[in-house]
């Protein structure tokens, strides 16, 4: 099983420890991985922003560096989703269907498709869980408090195999952070406060730290935390399950 | 009105986020009515099941429309009542004076109808010298404030008891600071039935019209539209054409679905079926387009037309609770108000599909499932080919797509601009920078995670 492992920008350049952690689980779980080295973005910024026009050439590079791999496996809910969706490359019209239809957010890899029964990982903390919407409500990774549905999480499941870690949630379990893409900085005031008003649920709860799927909400909150000079820290969920 | 756009929804919400205090009773107060409306959906276990039908009911009846509204037409004439067709809003105001004019009136009831608040009747009848009493509690207190509603179901919902006492002792003299809500409610109950007794005419909504019986339905927790109806020598009910449902027996799916998504009721407490005027009394119904056909023809907009105006959407969107309806500066705001009036004005309201995270919530807390977070997602689209929005984001769009479309080019810019940040952070940490603004910056690394694979892969 070759597996293609997309790290979307925004890790590359600044949380570069959540792609090592991604990286090392996979191959710790027995997957052959390869990190393609020419990839870019999967242009969710300009789409969400209304410019899916302009997303033609993200579109062919990422089809150029993920044809060749029988998964893709990125450690974000909000990329995955967007290449799900949104995918598209004319010439190519069966590579992209064929990426759409192969890639998975990490811990619905994890779950479905290597079935992980067992991890090694210890993180003796108290962690508070934030649900991100896209992973949330656009893959399906766990059920929503919106429907009348049997209850899941991909994400808890991993979660509950780490040796030590004390789960927790906070009061409104699945509220958005308010990071959103381009709507933290052209609605920054609303951003803020859905960010600050998570913050104070997950402290209610004294945790020591605060993890999610995705690392564009954990960017917003960890913002705010350190403005705010919190002792509480943002984890990825990958580093949590790579922790010994 | 004093709704008048004059600032977007971000510039709006800024505003009302500056009182943190109120902006917390606010989100506290909406996300107190989403969870009541979790408690009665989760009591009922068909509840998806009747999400789909209703879905389905609609869409069927969107597909059907035009046979539908005739099919209506003619039952409802021979039940003796009078239709009127209006294009637009304006068409539906001078249908309504024309009325008025006919027979002289000039004491007016109105129950809540949004559609009359998204066609300003109180506006265009007030130029004529005409007013309009509105006597659903929360559009009255609005209404003596001259504000617009809010919100749909609770127009009143950014005002807290003190605000209504002040207001009420203003207007209906009231005793200063007596905040009580029993009081508050008497005092606006008196007032009103004074307004309902000297009526000579009566404006209600519609929340569903039966095509098959020619028969339509309103549905008050106040019992203010029978009131008004009932009392009154002149009834007109005013209805946009997505209102039609095609049999009585899918009230049965409509009304189970309505209340709980709207306040977590199983019902509301009246549920008022019209069929014919009694005897002596005239009944008119105005049925309006005001865009609708057109909102029809698009494709990706279509079925935003099954909304039955619950206003489950406002209650649970994060954005919604921390903004206030005003800062949407429509008649109808939040989500579903989102993606419906790009359709009637889209340069007016072309900041409103970005007021939103994309979270989804609103698309699954939906009673007749429509999927308005990925028509937000898709007016977007259509806002930036129809070229309303600003320059400055349009090049920094293009650039942004120009980088991540090489390689190389993203790579070194990444490597620089990391490089700038740690060596001279105040580039990143000032007030031109936005994110900066109320949260620190990420941490720049000095190595990305390609440089470490590079490194590493062969390890």
């Amino acid at each position: 099983m070759k597996v293609g492992l997309f790290i979307p920008c925004y890790i590359d350049q600044f949380y570069p420890q959540v792609g090592i952690a991604t990286y090392q689980l996979l191959k710790k779980l027995g997957c052959d991985v390869d990190y393609p080295e020419n990839q870019t973005c999967c242009g969710q910024p300009m789409a969400n922003s209304g410019f899916s026009a302009l997303t033609g050439g993200c579109d062919k590079n990422f089809v150029a560096n993920f044809d060749a791999y029988d998964y893709i496996v990125a450690p974000s809910g909000s990329c995955v989703l967007h290449i799900k969706e949104h995918l598209k490359d004319d010439k190519n019209p069966t590579k992209a269907q064929k990426i759409r239809n192969t890639i998975y957010e990490l811990t619905e890899f994890l779950v479905d498709i290597l079935k992980v029964e067992h991890l090694t990982s210890n993180f003796p903390h108290k962690v508070g869980f934030h649900t991100s919407c896209h992973g949330q409500r656009g893959l399906h990774l766990s059920s929503m408090t919106e429907r009348v549905l049997p209850q899941f999480s991909k994400p808890e499941q991993l979660l509950q195999k780490v040796k030590g870690l004390q789960l927790c949630y906070p009061e409104r379990k699945d509220e958005c952070c308010g990071f959103g893409g381009t709507f933290c900085v052209f609605e920054e005031a609303v951003s803020v406060k859905m960010g600050k008003d998570r913050i104070e649920e997950h402290q209610k709860n004294e945790v020591d730290y605060i993890t999610a799927g995705d690392v564009s909400c954990l960017m917003h909150l960890e913002g705010i935390l350190k403005r705010q000079g919190s002792k509480v820290k943002a984890i990825h969920l990958a580093e949590i399950l790579n922790h010994e | 009105m004093s709704n008048l756009k004059t600032l977007d929804h971000a510039a709006a919400a800024e505003i009302f986020i500056k009182d943190e205090a109120r902006t917390d009773w606010h989100d506290d107060t909406l996300w107190f009515v989403r969870q009541k409306r979790d408690k009665a959906v989760n009591g009922i276990a068909e509840w998806e099941q009747l999400r789909e039908w209703a879905s389905q009911i609609k869409n069927h009846t969107l597909s059907n429309l035009d046979n539908y509204l005739t099919a209506f037409e003619k039952q409802a004439e021979a039940n003796g009542i009078k239709i009127h067709w209006a294009a637009d809003a304006l068409e539906h105001n001078q249908l309504m004076h024309k009325i008025l004019k006919a027979h002289n009136i000039s004491r007016i009831v109105k129950s809540k109808s949004m559609l009359t608040e998204e066609c300003h009747l109180n506006d265009y009848l007030k130029k004529q010298g005409i007013e309009v009493v509105d006597t659903d509690l929360g559009e009255r207190i609005v209404q003596l404030r001259d504000e617009a509603p809010s919100h749909i179901v609770l127009p009143a919902i950014h005002l807290k008891k003190q605000d209504v006492s002040e207001t009420f002792h203003e207007h209906l003299h009231t005793e200063e600071g007596n905040n009580d809500p029993q009081y508050l409610t008497e005092a606006a109950r008196q007032h009103l039935r004074d307004h309902f007794i000297q009526s000579e005419l009566a404006i209600t909504g519609v929340n569903f019209a039966i095509a098959e019986t020619g028969g339509f339905v309103v549905c008050t927790n106040e019992g203010n539209a029978d009131m008004g109806a009932h009392t009154a020598k002149i009834h007109v009910a005013c209805m946009g054409i997505e209102k039609i449902i095609p049999k009585a027996e899918h009230l049965g799916v409509f009304l189970r679905l309505l209340a709980r998504s709207a306040t977590g009721q199983p019902i509301t407490t009246y549920s008022s079926h019209f069929q014919k005027p009694r005897p002596g009394q005239e009944m008119h119904i105005i049925i309006v387009d005001n865009g609708r056909t057109k909102q029809l023809g698009r494709a990706d907009f279509r079925n935003s037309l099954k909304c039955i105006r619950c206003a489950a959407c406002f209650n649970t969107c994060p954005v919604y609770r921390r903004s206030g309806g005003h800062s949407y500066h429509t008649a109808v705001a939040g989500p579903i108000g989102s993606i419906l009036n790009p359709n009637l004005d889209m340069k007016a309201n072309a900041d409103l599909p970005f007021a939103s995270t994309l979270c989804g919530s609103c698309s699954n807390v939906c009673p007749v499932k429509i999927d308005i977070h990925e028509q937000l997602w898709k007016w977007r689209q259509v806002i930036v080919e129809e070229g309303y929005v600003k320059p400055e984001k349009k090049i920094a769009m293009k650039g942004m797509a120009w980088i991540f479309s090489n390689p190389k080019i993203y790579r070194w810019a990444g490597k620089s601009g990391r490089w700038f940040l740690r060596t001279m952070p105040f580039l990143g940490n000032n007030k031109l920078n936005v994110w900066y603004k109320q949260r620190e910056m990420p941490e720049a690394p000095k190595q990305s995670f390609h440089d470490w694979y590079q490194q590493n892969k062969n390890k």
